[in-house]
């Protein structure tokens, strides 16, 4: 019978089955991070269990590590505990820890596939809800909480339903300036935020298969602001290629060995998904939230919308949008003044991200009064696009440059807007007060984000460059 | 894990759909590692610009102070998969949510800490909530887990279905990593499969150590 990818991983990866029709499905690599683990391993410690498979297993400190330059534990004063106890917790239990200070440390969906620590039909799990990020190289990843952590720690399995399959086929060839996050935008605004709730989505057709894997990473970092359990893109020869030579991948004879696995993580023809979407993204312009959840978008020329024209069921929640946003029904979106830009987190911080954004900002300046900061994705990242020179372009612009980390994604370093700012935003979330209280959050593409700090207003990348703004 | 059989309470009608995990557990007011989780539910609803109570937020209404039983819409718990918004419900003895639906994650927190998630269909939520409001918090409803229903005032009964294992976990507050572990030999012999099939699986080695 003809199988999905999502089918083959999963059967691949199938333990058991527990009493209660749980499957148990085998973690091959598990990354935990400062904002939860310490919950857990105070509870191992209080259960007596010890961490089954800490070889499979590391660690990262993201969420609350401060981004400025010279940073230490202290930097963030309240971060400073949860690094500790970290430090503390992967020290005892003999995990591997990406430190503050660790030349690899970085956001755990940046680092684990810049390491090759995660692999196509692998599969994978963070206690992080964007987990899915790194189904960009062809894994298999869960997003969790904190006591499926506890459980994987100790067992290296999930208890878990299988879920629901669906193929989202994105067809093609994206415009100039367009890309995986505006891609990824249109799709949450059509299929809504609970649009993938207990789906695993294959992303496939014309424009997934064109994206380079960082654009992949983008795309599947998404998956979850539409509800979906999980989001991969089957791998192909630009994945191996992407993956080769990387730490922690397999080597020599093993490489081979693996490869031809790998070539064999594919969807067959006649395969069925429980549902199958397609997106025509041939005539997709940048897009960008006017919200506050990551289905309100518009294309860059767009308005934000009248109420009359949103389906019933989301007017409610639009309403209270406006008033949140401090926008009026009608208003266009290119031209709104922005005091604030964030160019980072693990859904626009890798190396192309980077330097698609330095081409905007390049030679010109960061509009005056406007906030602008740009926080690399991991500090790999952060070496090679200052080995690039990308560090230059954007101080030289008016940039703020920091150190790698989660930072303005959530705020849980103490990097916030103020009460009333309008931010441009490349991170995945547009919720009320996530950025700081009373900050007005708009999602864009790095792209959209770079053009929007250089003309002090939400601009359309395109224009900015032509010299149209 | 705290066992669920029956739960008395008022009910609270939060009625919209999407509520986050943002929402329910805002991060990023407290510098320990012990949190506050009973100040922390839905702590930016409940108070005012100038950190006075916001009388308007459901919470906060004299007669859902002490509501154990939240009544919502569609895809609660959406966004982060942040525990500390179940484990905010619970500090406040919230035990039971009535949903139209609910996020993946929070839907499997709950369950890892003995909060009923239940799911009604459009119908009997429609129902349910016309009733919520009636009562306005003047009596208390029972959620009775062992025979599946809600029971209200004046006669109101309605049933409700969760799958039988899910039942079966909250009315034992079985330990879910226990349950696992009576498998583990199947884990270990899934290992040495693995280390042979795929054995760059089973190894995770830095090439530069």
């Amino acid at each position: 019978m003809p199988r999905t990818l999502f089918d083959k991983i999963w059967d691949l990866h199938l333990v058991g089955q527990r009493a209660d029709g749980r499957d148990l499905i085998y973690i091959d690599r598990h990354v935990l991070h400062e904002l939860h683990a310490h919950h857990a391993f105070a509870q191992l410690e209080k259960q007596g269990r010890p961490v089954h498979r800490s070889d499979l297993t590391f660690a990262v400190q993201d969420h609350t590590v401060a981004t400025k330059p010279g940073r230490d534990d202290e930097t963030n004063p309240s971060g400073s505990a949860f690094l500790k106890a970290m430090r503390a917790g992967t020290r005892k239990n003999n995990i591997r820890l990406f430190d503050i200070d660790d030349p690899e440390q970085g956001i755990s969906h940046v680092v684990a596939p810049e390491l090759g620590i995660v692999l196509p039909g692998a599969t994978h799990a963070v206690p992080d809800s964007h987990a899915s990020t790194v189904g960009g190289v062809g894994a298999l990843a869960f997003g969790c909480g904190t006591s499926e952590m506890t459980h994987i720690l100790a067992t290296q399995v999930m208890a878990i339903k299988r879920p629901k399959t669906m193929r989202a086929r994105l067809e093609g060839r994206l415009g100039a300036h367009v890309n995986a996050k505006d891609v990824a935008l249109r799709l949450i605004a059509e299929l809504g935020v609970a649009g993938g709730r207990g789906h695993v989505v294959e992303y496939a057709g014309s424009a997934v298969r064109a994206m380079p894997i960082e654009q992949r990473m983008t795309l599947c970092n998404l998956n979850i602001e539409m509800g979906g359990r999980s989001g991969f893109v089957a791998p192909d020869d630009a994945t191996f290629t992407w993956l080769a030579g990387r730490p922690y991948v397999p080597k020599g004879a093993m490489w081979d060995r693996a490869l031809a696995h790998w070539r064999t993580m594919t969807t067959d023809d006649d395969a069925v998904f429980d549902r199958d979407v397609t997106l025509d993204c041939a005539t997709l312009e940048p897009q960008i939230t006017w919200g506050t959840d990551p289905s309100q978008v518009v294309g860059i020329s767009g308005r934000v919308p009248d109420p009359a024209a949103i389906d019933p069921g989301r007017r409610t929640a639009a309403e209270s949008a406006f008033a949140y946003m401090g926008l009026d029904p009608g208003t266009p979106l290119a031209g709104l003044p922005v005091n604030r830009v964030f160019i980072g987190s693990c859904t626009n911080s890798r190396l192309p991200d980077l330097q698609a954004a330095a081409a905007v900002v390049r030679g010109r300046r960061v509009a005056e009064g406007v906030v602008a900061m740009v926080v690399p994705g991991s500090s790999t990242v952060k070496r090679e696009a200052e080995a690039a020179g990308l560090d230059r372009v954007f101080r030289d612009a008016g940039f703020f440059w920091g150190e790698s980390g989660c930072s303005m994604c959530a705020g849980g370093n103490g990097d916030r807007g103020l009460p009333g700012e309008r931010c441009v935003s490349t991170t995945n979330r547009n919720f009320e007060n996530r950025q700081g209280p009373k900050v007005r959050t708009h999602l864009a593409s790095p792209a959209t984000a770079a053009a929007s700090a250089i003309a002090g207003r939400i601009t359309d990348v395109r224009q900015l460059l032509s010299g149209a703004v | 894990m705290q066992p669920f059989t029956r739960h008395t309470a008022v009910a609270a009608p939060l009625l919209r759909d999407n509520v986050n995990t943002d929402q329910i557990a805002p991060i990023g007011h407290s510098r320990g590692l012990k949190e506050d989780y009973k100040t922390m539910l839905f702590m930016r609803a409940r108070q005012r610009e100038d950190g006075s109570e916001n009388p308007d937020f459901v919470l906060n209404k004299p007669q859902f102070r002490n509501a154990g039983i939240l009544v919502t819409g569609n895809n609660f718990g959406a966004g982060s998969s942040r525990e500390s918004a179940v484990w905010g419900m619970l500090a406040n003895d919230i035990r039971v949510i009535v949903a139209r639906s609910f996020a993946d994650i929070y839907r499997e927190n709950c369950l890892q800490n003995g909060l009923l998630p239940i799911v009604l269909d459009p119908q009997d939520a429609d129902a349910f909530t016309a009733k919520v409001i009636a009562v306005d918090g003047k009596a208390p409803f029972t959620v009775d887990l062992t025979t599946q229903r809600i029971i209200g005032p004046d006669g109101f009964d309605l049933g409700f279905d969760i799958a039988a294992a899910d039942r079966m976990r909250l009315l034992e507050g079985l330990d879910d990593i226990g349950l696992t572990l009576k498998h583990m030999s199947d884990i270990v012999n899934w290992e040495q499969r693995a280390a042979a099939a795929q054995p760059w699986l089973q190894t995770a080695h830095d090439s530069r150590r």
